[in-house]
C-alpha cells in the first residue's frame, strides 16, 4: 500500500511538511441544494483520453474529459511514481468517480453533470496553475456549473 | 488541490474536495473537504467497490449543503479489503523469470534480456486487456520492444542516445517510455482475476526481481550524478517510487 503510514519516515515527513501557500482566510460561496446542482469534476491525477498529449513535467495545463467519455479511453500520464495505479488500472472510478456521479444523478440525488470535466497533473506549483484555474472558472460558468468536486490522487 | 479550491471559490464557484493528506488540507484551509484514510492513488478508496465509492462521493458532495465553513470532516471507514491487500504472500507474478541480467554494460545484451521478459509477459498482458477491455499501456505510441531498445541505450550511453520522443529531452522521452513499459509489466502481472493486489506487492516484484527494475535502478543511480539537469531533476523524485528507493545508490 502506498499509504502515508507505511512510507519511510523521511519521505513521509518531506511530503507532509512540504511548503504550501499560506491562506489567511477561506473564500465561501453558498451552494445550491445538491439535487438542483450541476456538478463538474476536476482531477489532479494526470488523466486524459488516449489521443490527447501526455502531461509533461511541471505542466500547469489541463485536459478536457467530456462527460460522455468512453472511460476505457482514459489513461494516466502523471509523472509521479509515488501513488498506487493498480486501483485505477482495474477501475477508473477508484480515482475518477464518473460512473458513481452518473448513478447519483439517475437517482435524483445530484442535479446533473457538467458537459466537461477536467484533469490537471498534481504536483504542479500552485503559482503555475493559478492563471489557468482562473480561466477555467469562466469556462465552468459558461457550462452553468453550480459546484465543483475536486479529486486528488 | 486546496489551491484550486481557493481560486474557484474566489471566482464564485462552490467547491468540495477529497483530501488524501489531511495535514495539507489543515494548512490550506479550503472551503469544504473530506479527509479520507486511503492510500495515495485511491481517493475513492478501492477499485470495483461501487457501494463504498458511492459513500465516499456522497459524503464529499453533501458538504456542499453545509451553511458555513470552512469544513474539514473525516471519513471514518477504511476501504474494503484493507489488510488483505497488504498480503504480498497472496500474490505472485504469473510468469517465473530468470534472475535479472548480471551484466548491464552491453546495451544489446540488456535489450535482449528485456525482450525476453516482454515475450513472457505478453500473453498475460493480452489476457489483462481482454478482461478489462482497456489498458494504460501505449501512451508513448511505442511497442514494448522499441521501448526496451531505448532503455538499454539510455542505460549504457545516455548522452549518445537520440531523444526518443520528438520535441522532448532524452530524459523526458525516456521517462515517458519507461512509465509506459511499467504499465505493460504491471497489467500483465496483475492479469489473473484473483490477483487482488496493491502497488507495493507488484512494485516489489518489478523493481526487485526483473531486469527492467534492475536497469531502471541503474539508470536512476547514474542520473543522480548526471550533469544533464533534466535527468537529475527527474531522478530525484520521479524515477523510482519512494518504497523502492532502498534499492538505489542514493536512496
Amino acid at each position: 500500500m502506498v499509504h502515508l503510514r507505511d512510507m519511510p519516515e523521511k519521505l513521509r515527513d518531506a511530503l507532509v511538511n512540504q511548503e504550501l501557500p499560506a491562506y489567511e482566510s477561506t473564500p465561501w460561496v453558498d451552494a445550491k441544494p445538491l439535487a438542483e446542482s450541476r456538478v463538474a469534476m476536476i482531477s489532479t491525477a494526470g488523466l486524459h483520453r488516449r489521443d490527447d498529449p501526455p502531461f509533461a513535467p511541471g505542466a500547469g495545463d489541463y485536459r478536457i474529459i467530456p462527460d460522455d467519455v468512453d472511460t476505457d479511453e482514459l489513461v494516466m500520464s502523471h509523472i509521479s511514481t509515488n501513488f498506487d495505479r493498480t486501483g485505477f488500472i482495474r477501475d477508473v472510478n477508484t480515482s475518477f468517480p464518473i460512473d458513481r456521479l452518473h448513478e447519483l444523478i439517475e437517482e435524483g440525488v445530484v442535479g446533473s453533470a457538467a458537459s466537461r470535466h477536467f484533469s490537471f497533473m498534481g504536483a504542479t506549483p500552485p503559482a503555475a496553475m493559478e492563471p489557468v484555474a482562473r480561466d477555467l472558472a469562466g469556462l465552468l460558468k459558461q457550462d452553468r456549473v453550480d459546484a465543483v468536486l475536486l479529486v486528488p490522487v | 488541490m486546496g489551491g484550486l479550491a481557493h481560486i474557484l471559490e474566489e471566482e464564485g464557484i462552490p467547491t468540495t474536495h477529497i483530501s488524501l493528506i489531511r495535514t495539507h488540507t489543515e494548512k490550506m484551509r479550503p472551503p469544504r473537504a473530506l479527509a479520507v484514510p486511503f492510500e495515495l492513488g485511491r481517493p475513492l478508496g478501492a477499485p470495483d467497490e461501487p457501494g463504498f465509492q458511492r459513500r465516499v462521493l456522497l459524503a464529499t458532495l453533501k458538504l456542499l449543503e453545509r451553511p458555513s465553513g470552512p469544513v474539514l470532516e473525516d471519513f471514518p471507514d477504511e476501504p474494503p479489503g484493507t489488510g488483505a491487500e497488504d498480503d504480498t504472500e497472496g500474490w505472485a507474478c504469473p510468469v517465473s523469470f530468470a534472475p535479472p541480467a548480471d551484466d548491464l554494460s552491453d546495451a544489446d545484451l540488456v535489450c535482449r534480456a528485456l525482450e525476453q521478459e516482454i515475450g513472457l509477459l505478453r500473453p498475460w498482458y493480452e489476457e489483462a486487456v481482454r478482461a478489462r477491455r482497456r489498458t494504460m499501456f501505449g501512451i508513448s505510441g511505442r511497442t514494448p520492444e522499441e521501448i526496451a531498445r531505448v532503455i538499454a541505450d539510455v542505460l549504457v550511453d545516455p548522452s549518445g542516445t537520440a531523444p526518443p520522443i520528438e520535441g522532448e529531452s532524452v530524459a523526458v522521452g525516456f521517462k515517458r517510455l519507461a512509465d509506459d513499459l511499467r504499465y505493460f509489466y504491471t497489467e500483465a502481472a496483475t492479469a489473473r482475476p484473483d490477483a487482488n493486489t496493491g502497488d507495493v506487492a507488484v512494485a516489489n516484484w518489478l523493481w526487485g526481481e526483473t531486469t527492467l527494475g534492475k536497469v531502471l535502478v541503474a539508470i536512476r543511480d547514474d542520473a543522480m550524478d548526471s550533469e544533464d539537469p533534466s535527468f537529475k531533476a527527474l531522478a530525484v523524485t520521479a524515477m523510482v517510487p519512494t518504497h523502492q528507493r532502498h534499492r538505489t545508490k542514493h536512496g
